[in-house]
């Protein structure tokens, strides 16, 4: 019995390789994943990273796009730190893969002991940029614009409270801008969390946010919160009466990339694999419709293209900490 | 009212289609076995079968992953009192009777015990979720950080007798946990701490679970041991039988505890409501108020039902209390209710304020559901105990082993790291060494629990305030909490002049 199933076995290999030799010589030469792919996220479970990635393995089990499974695994220590050393580790490994945010810039500037370089890490795919507005709760009906806005704030001083989503984080740097460009001292508190944010803020605990718009949509749709303005090089579609910060003459915009990055030192092969993959991913019906919804933006990126944004983005990031005070120039 | 029964009759229509029943009934029988596991939990179980459910329609899939985490919650409580190991942090409070209870031959009592009382749990909080739903979600909304530091402190209010009568060990107990809580992430300043120079494995900080099963599992592993050596090699494993007439006069010693059940039920129900609370804290809560209430608190600790009783029913209300932000607000209110929000994300029910006016077909399809799980898990949980009691029969040597495997396993689960391992067999030896020396160990693990919800809370309030500390009593939900909280803190100061007085009078007469 074992003897004849190695047979078949053996015919089977055979077979195989003969059809990867003759029949299909491109293909033969590309990369397939022989094990369960490994997608860290940078989050606990039931954040905001950890949804998309598990949103993205649904849409790869559903269409059957990898031969093999992909599973999620979660690293949330220290802001991606645990994250960005453990794919640090997995140096030249083909099934190792990550989903990143703007820490994969931060966290490395401000812990330089991690020994993280980004450049090192193999670029997949941007799969999409969410965006940042400034909202406050609907039950300020003196608050409609940016002046109004500015004038409330400045009159609680220190008292007006920003929460938003741990210190030096992307709402952080938002805040940041806001006080130094209004001239402004708004307290910022942080919390865990994009959707506690938003909550704090519909519970009137928070004066105002910077939410994603996707983190508010719930809120604003039940007429419980407002959007003011948006950091957007254009006005978004689900808010139309929300003018662009360029609009009202403080050019600053912000997005945040949702990236899946590749273990460093990963086979050009495998890359291209993933890329390919990502790119299928990217334009299902699923993917696009949950952009829409969540009023993401952005093209896909890959490749070199992807590289060259993340080393502009560190750049701006880095003088933004430095401005900020949380590095040394 | 009626309109929410013509509501509730719908849901009941799609609930019982033969496929959505048949996922229900399946989803319960899954989430038992992975409640019963320990460290798998209903949170791993639902996020390993989440792809699972695209081979089902969007309603029927999140009823199936609610089942998961409803089965999840009766199944927790077979490990904690079989292995005496918790299965996740809900279950923590189990372990404190329903040991003993096994110990001393009773596993069946505590194992109906925590069946029936899962029961009335949650029926209770589905009827409560059912009519008591939008204006709850408000109150909900109300919560900031001076409140859920209140409920924090009213957590650990209820839990100062739990360490028995030696207050500096038991102080020293809980600084232990809140500080093993701290290690990791500083969610105020977003600096790494306590990681002992780099070593990424503390970066994530200590997962409760590593330190529950490290001194639950491993030490009372090696405590079974050494008694089992000392009792010359006869099973330490206490043998329980089952026969119709033993569980009769089971059934009828719980109709006694009905008081515990139901103050269980609102409790868990009430604080499962409240964002970011989830289940955990409301299942502490109602083991230390029927402790403070029993006529009897002496015999908690030793195998008293109501031990089980209170958190098994304030597990399971919890569980439907954290669901509502979850529907109403987009808030999760535990991690597994985080991971069916993003399941309903994928299937493109988006929840929020309008979820319930946008999409009532399958919102009261779900409560529906939550109906037909609760009354299939406790058939199902009933029917297996016997095969529960069946493995407890094995001999030692064999059980041994088997619980050291599930032991490292449940530490690994949750990280999936090995540092974890090391440190769990770590706690494991220092816990059983602590336990030689008679330190309790549960309020370690009640800190490890409810440190990482209180300290954020504590100080974005105070941030908030400038440091204020009347932040907590000028709120109208955080004023009330924080007194109640103070009075019970204080109550064993209070109990020996109060017991002075009474003595006079009784002296006087």
């Amino acid at each position: 019995m074992i003897h004849s199933r190695r047979k078949l076995l053996g015919l089977g290999l055979a077979l195989g390789v003969g059809l990867a030799a003759f029949g299909l010589p491109k293909t033969a030469m590309a990369f397939e994943p022989q094990k369960p792919i490994e997608f860290v996220v940078m989050a606990g479970k039931g954040g905001g990273a950890d949804k998309a990635v598990r949103f993205m393995q649904s849409i790869i089990a559903k269409h059957k796009l990898a031969p093999v499974p992909v599973t999620p695994i979660n690293k949330p220590g220290g802001s991606g730190a645990e994250a960005l050393v453990y794919l640090k580790q997995k140096k030249g490994d083909n099934h190792t893969i990550m989903f990143t945010l703007n820490s994969f810039y931060t966290t490395p500037l401000r812990q330089p002991a991690l020994g993280v370089n980004i450049e090192n890490f193999t670029p997949v795919a941007r799969m999409a940029e969410d965006t940042f507005c400034l909202w406050v709760n609907s039950d300020r009906k003196d608050i409609n614009s940016v002046d109004d806005f500015v004038k409330a704030a400045k009159a609680k001083g220190k008292d007006w409270i920003m929460a938003g989503t741990g210190k030096a984080s992307e709402d952080n740097l938002l805040t940041d801008f806001l006080n130094s460009a209004y001239g402004l001292q708004m307290k910022y508190v942080p919390y865990k969390g994009g959707g506690k944010v938003a909550k704090e803020l519909a519970g009137n605990n928070a004066n105002s946010t910077v939410n994603n718009p996707s983190e508010q949509l719930g809120f604003f749709e039940a007429g419980t919160t407002k959007p003011l303005a948006c950091f957007t090089p254009e006005r978004i579609g689900l808010f139309k009466d929300a003018p662009t910060f360029k609009e009202i003459g403080k050019d600053f915009v912000y997005f945040m990339q949702r990236t899946v990055v590749g273990a460093p030192g990963m086979s050009k092969d495998a890359a291209s694999y993933y890329q390919g993959l990502f790119t299928k991913v990217f334009n299902s019906e699923e993917w696009q419709g949950y952009m829409k919804k969540k009023a993401l933006q952005g093209d896909m990126l890959s490749g070199s293209a992807l590289m060259d944004y993340w080393k502009r983005e560190r750049d701006i990031h880095k003088q933004m900490l430095i401005k900020m005070g949380a590095i040394k120039g | 009212m009626v309109e929410i029964i013509t509501l509730l009759w719908n849901g009941f229509a799609i609930a019982f289609e033969p496929v959505n029943l048949m996922l229900i009934i399946g989803g319960c029988t899954v989430g038992l076995f992975i409640g019963a596991m320990p460290g798998l939990g209903s949170v791993n179980g639902v996020a390993i079968l989440l792809p699972l459910t695209f081979l089902v329609p969007p309603t029927g899939a999140i009823m199936f992953l609610a089942a998961i985490y409803y089965g999840a919650m009766y199944g927790g409580a077979i490990s904690s009192i079989m292995l005496g190991i918790p299965g996740a942090s809900t279950a923590v409070a189990t372990t404190f009777d329903g040991r003993p209870l096994a110990k001393l031959g009773m596993a069946d009592k505590a194992l109906t015990a925590a069946a029936v009382a899962s029961f009335v749990g949650g029926s209770i909080s589905v009827l409560l979720f059912t009519f008591l739903a939008p204006p709850l979600a408000h109150v909900a909304l109300r919560f900031g950080a001076p409140e859920e530091f209140s409920l924090m402190m009213l957590a650990f209010a209820t839990f100062i007798g739990l360490g028995g009568d030696d207050i500096p060990k038991t102080i020293f107990s809980i600084c232990i946990g809140l500080v093993l809580a701290a290690v990791g992430l500083d969610i105020i300043s977003g600096e790494p701490r306590l990681v002992f120079g780099n070593i990424t494995g503390f970066l994530h900080g200590i997962n409760f679970l590593v330190l529950a099963i490290g001194i639950y599992g491993i030490g009372e592993m090696l405590w079974t041991v050494e008694e089992h050596y000392k009792a010359g090699g006869k099973s330490m494993m206490s043998d329980a039988v089952i026969t119709v007439q033993r569980t009769m006069a089971n059934l009828k010693e719980l109709l006694g505890t009905w008081k515990t059940a139901l103050m269980g039920s609102f409790l868990g129900y009430f604080v499962g409501i409240l964002p970011a609370a989830g289940a955990t804290p409301g299942s502490l809560m109602a083991y230390g108020i029927a402790k403070q209430i029993s006529h009897e608190p002496e015999k908690f600790g030793k195998g008293a039902v109501e031990g089980v009783v209170a958190p098994e029913s304030a597990n399971n209300a919890a569980s439907t209390g954290s669901m509502l932000p979850m529907l109403t607000l987009g808030i999760p209110g535990s991690p597994t209710t985080a991971i069916l929000l993003g399941g309903m994300v994928i299937w493109g029910l988006e929840p929020g304020p309008r979820l319930f006016t946008d999409h009532a077909d399958f919102v009261w399809g779900l409560i529906a559901s939550l109906y037909a799980a609760n009354f299939f898990a406790v058939i199902i949980n009933i029917a297996f105990i016997p095969a529960f009691i069946w493995v407890l029969k094995l001999p030692f040597t064999l059980l041994a082993p088997i619980i050291f495997v599930l032991c490292l396993i449940g530490g690994y689960a949750p990280t999936q790291d090995m540092h974890d391992v090391w440190l769990m067999i770590i706690f494991g030896i220092v816990g059983y060494l602590m336990r030689k020396l008679d330190y309790p160990l549960a309020p370690a693990v009640l800190a490890i629990v409810l440190g990482p919800l209180a300290e954020p809370a504590l100080r974005q309030s105070l941030l908030i305030s400038s440091g204020e500390f009347s932040i907590f009593f000028t709120r109208v939900y955080s004023a009330p909490i924080m007194i109640c909280a103070l009075i019970l803190l204080f109550l064993p100061l209070l109990k020996p002049v109060i017991r002075l007085v009474g003595g006079r009078k009784t002296a006087r007469r």
